[in-house]
């Protein structure tokens, strides 16, 4: 069975429609990347199946492990296995990054029926964690993205995903204001989840990413269709010849 | 018209003749009938006194209060009292009904020289530093409720720290209402006396058992010495139906660190009033309060700092959370006179609203006489951080708990503050249960509770 399944998803924010009638099938064990240019719909789509409910779904289904998705909420699509890094992770005043992910961590394994994991039991993974993705120890106690550059706020992302292990992980633009030495690390950090049961879909602008973590599906995402879809090579061809290449021509007359 | 006021304040005046202070030193009698001279000279004041614009007591001053009955034998605390005991307290001197309860009290294992004792005690053993110091530092002619309370001396709390004391554990005292089918009043007076390099951290922790219409009307004076390192906090936790007036005036000596803490959660009409006076070189003076409203509450923190020397520096951080019809006020008064140059100011005060029908009014106000000094205010009103509370569930945190997770961290500000570990550890775990959200059942029964108790009452609508 399919771990994502997307089928003829149409998507308005305040009325106006930005997803089309999208079609995905992500398997396990697959990572696939989503291109398109500026204001294509990669975000909305990452931002509805994250749930998001300023986001409108007016038609279509998405399937997460053959489960209703977007009669989900937030909360309950994360506990069912989604994660989503979010382009803009936000900060949150007076919660420790430690404290907010062991409440994450306890609020999901509750929900799957398994015991709570105290402070003592939580540390020692939580730090494996950071470890991987280079972040000093201190960032345990500083509340929640406060105060981060933009490449410690993302590798932060990768570090909630690494401790959350997630079955399906959508990475919204997550290279994007990363410098070459933390786009490494972080994919780093994402090839070390790869693995059979899990799958990853990176939302990116830039090929660039790509070159870090090969993807094993590319689809090009324009006005809000996907136009093209391909292996690898495809992300090479799109950065050579632009997004133009890609649209087809109904789509570019619209 | 002064039979009219005379007339108004009957029952005071009853109480007032009717109080056995056969037994009070001619001191004390004359500080008390100076009290209820200018009380009720005064009367209780309104709206149009620009210090209670937003705070309408009418309900108080239509109310014949009675003076509270002795309940000290009455025997109705058990675990309710156990649970109202901070774990790791120097001592906890319980007050019931505003008079001492030694049976319930733990008097604990201060040093022989530190005395901490019931006011009524050291008055009656003619203590020289009560004498001293008792009614000295506050102002009768500025509020009728200082008046109110001084004109009623009977009992309340007296600490005495001799130079060079530390006192690391918190010095506690509960005080508590037993609620009749009568509106009753108490005035307690609590006067603590800090002399030179002590430090000590004081504790009045406010409470009710059962419900019924109380007022508490509580004055504490608190003079650190030079170099004195005071922490004094503040537990207002009582019934819905609970009137709480209380003044907090400090003064402050050279180098002295005074640091005021508020926690007010109960109550129905709270008003609390913190007075520094900054009277010598150095002296630092912190003001943290949190203030959470549900229901119909009404909960006022008044602040009047005083710069009267140079080199001095005040902040002031309060936190309120308003939700349900409740209405929160803060009025921070800051006066710099004119010698105190090199003064450093700061007033802060964030505000979470969290229904539509709670309601805040926040007022600086600053009066500066010196031309050298640094005032700085501010003031926000917002709403739970939507994005902050999408990006919690997406971690797969329920919304109920991401939002009071929220409101924690927001609370959390001001009880960061806070030095004293036992205290902090003990309000921690009191806020998270009063946080909408943080406790489950509890609060739920409580405020459905507190609906059938408070029909159609509001507090601005009163008179």
């Amino acid at each position: 069975m399919a771990l994502l399944e997307v089928k003829d998803l149409h998507a308005s924010v305040h009325g106006n429609e930005i997803l089309k009638g999208l079609d995905l099938t992500i398997n396990p064990g697959e990572v696939h990347s989503i291109m398109g240019p500026n204001g294509s719909g990669k975000s909305t789509l990452a931002q509805v199946l994250a749930r998001r409910e300023s986001y409108e779904v007016t038609r279509g289904e998405v399937l997460l492990n053959g489960k209703d998705l977007l009669a989900m909420k937030p909360e309950e699509a994360a506990c069912e296995g989604l994660f989503m890094a979010f382009q803009y992770p936000v900060e949150i005043p007076g919660i420790s990054n430690a404290y907010f992910l062991r409440a994450a961590v306890n609020a999901i394994r509750k929900y799957r029926g398994e015991e709570e994991l105290d402070a003592i039991d939580f540390l020692p993974l939580l730090k494996e964690k950071m470890r991987l993705l280079e972040m000093d120890e201190r960032f345990l106690n500083r509340p929640v993205n406060e105060g981060f550059s933009g490449g410690e706020k993302k590798r932060n992302e990768i570090v909630q995903m690494a401790v959350l292990e997630p079955k399906m992980a959508i990475l919204d633009e997550t290279d994007s204001g990363l410098d070459i030495d933390a786009l490494k690390i972080v994919a780093k950090g994402v090839n070390t989840m790869r693995s059979p049961d899990r799958a990853i879909l990176l939302v990116t602008h830039y090929q660039r990413l790509l070159d870090y973590i090969v993807p094993d599906f590319v689809h090009v995402l324009v006005d809000g269709r996907i136009v093209k879809s391909g292996g690898k090579e495809l992300a090479l061809e799109l950065e050579e010849k632009g997004y133009g290449w890609a649209e087809p021509a109904s789509a570019a007359a619209r | 018209m002064a039979t009219a006021a005379t007339e108004r304040l009957r029952n005071y005046l009853e109480a007032f003749h009717s109080f056995g202070a056969a037994q009070q030193p001619a001191w004390l009698r004359a500080l008390r009938e100076r009290g209820f001279a200018r009380f009720a000279e005064a009367g209780f004041p309104t709206t149009r006194d620009e210090d209670w614009r937003f705070t309408n007591v009418s309900a108080i001053a239509q109310t014949p209060f009675q003076l509270a009955r002795d309940l000290r034998s009455s025997g109705v605390y058990g675990e309710t009292l156990d649970a109202c005991r901070i774990p790791g307290a120097a001592c906890q001197l319980v007050f019931v009904n505003g008079r001492f309860a030694a049976q319930l009290s733990e008097l604990g294992n201060l040093p022989e020289t530190v005395k901490v004792a019931s006011l009524a005690q050291v008055i009656t053993d003619s203590s020289k530093s009560v004498e001293a110091h008792l009614g000295s530092y506050l102002n009768i002619e500025r509020d009728a409720f200082c008046a109110l309370n001084t004109a009623f001396i009977e009992d309340g709390a007296y600490v005495y720290l001799p130079r060079g004391t530390v006192i690391e554990a918190p010095i506690c005292f509960l005080f508590i209402s037993l609620p009749g089918h009568e509106p009753e009043m108490t005035n307690p007076r609590n006067l603590v006396v800090a002399e030179d390099s002590t430090e000590a951290s004081v504790v009045e922790d406010y409470v009710s058992l059962g419900s019924g219409i109380s007022f508490s009307n509580a004055v504490t004076e608190l003079v650190a010495g030079e170099n004195a390192v005071i922490s004094h906090y503040l537990i207002e936790r009582e019934d819905r139906q609970a009137y709480n007036v209380s003044t907090l005036r400090t003064q402050q000596a050279r180098s002295s660190n005074v640091s005021s803490h508020s926690v007010l959660l109960g109550g129905g009409l709270v008003r609390n009033n913190v007075h520094p006076v900054l009277a010598g070189e150095g002296g630092e003076c912190l003001i943290n309060g949190l203030f959470i409203g549900n229901g119909r509450q009404h909960i006022d923190n008044y602040m009047l700092v005083e710069h009267a020397s140079p080199h001095c520096s005040s902040r002031q951080f309060y936190n309120g959370i308003l939700d349900g019809r409740s209405h929160g006020v803060f009025h921070g008064r800051i006066i710099v006179h004119k010698d105190a140059q090199k003064t450093d100011a700061k007033q802060t005060n964030r505000n979470l609203l969290l229904s539509d029908d709670a309601q805040i009014d926040t007022k600086p106000q600053l009066e500066i006489y010196a031309d050298d000094v640094k005032c700085t205010h501010g003031a926000t009103i917002g709403q739970v951080e939507e994005n902050a509370l999408f990006y919690m569930r997406s971690r797969g945190i329920e919304e109920s708990a991401a939002r009071g997770l929220l409101l924690l961290a927001f609370a959390n500000e001001c009880l960061d503050r806070m030095k004293s570990t036992p205290v902090r550890e003990y309000l921690h775990e009191l806020v998270q249960g009063w946080l909408p959200g943080t406790s489950s059942r509890g609060r739920t029964d409580r405020d459905e509770a507190v609906e059938r108790q408070e029909p159609g009452r509001r507090w601005e609508e009163v008179g």
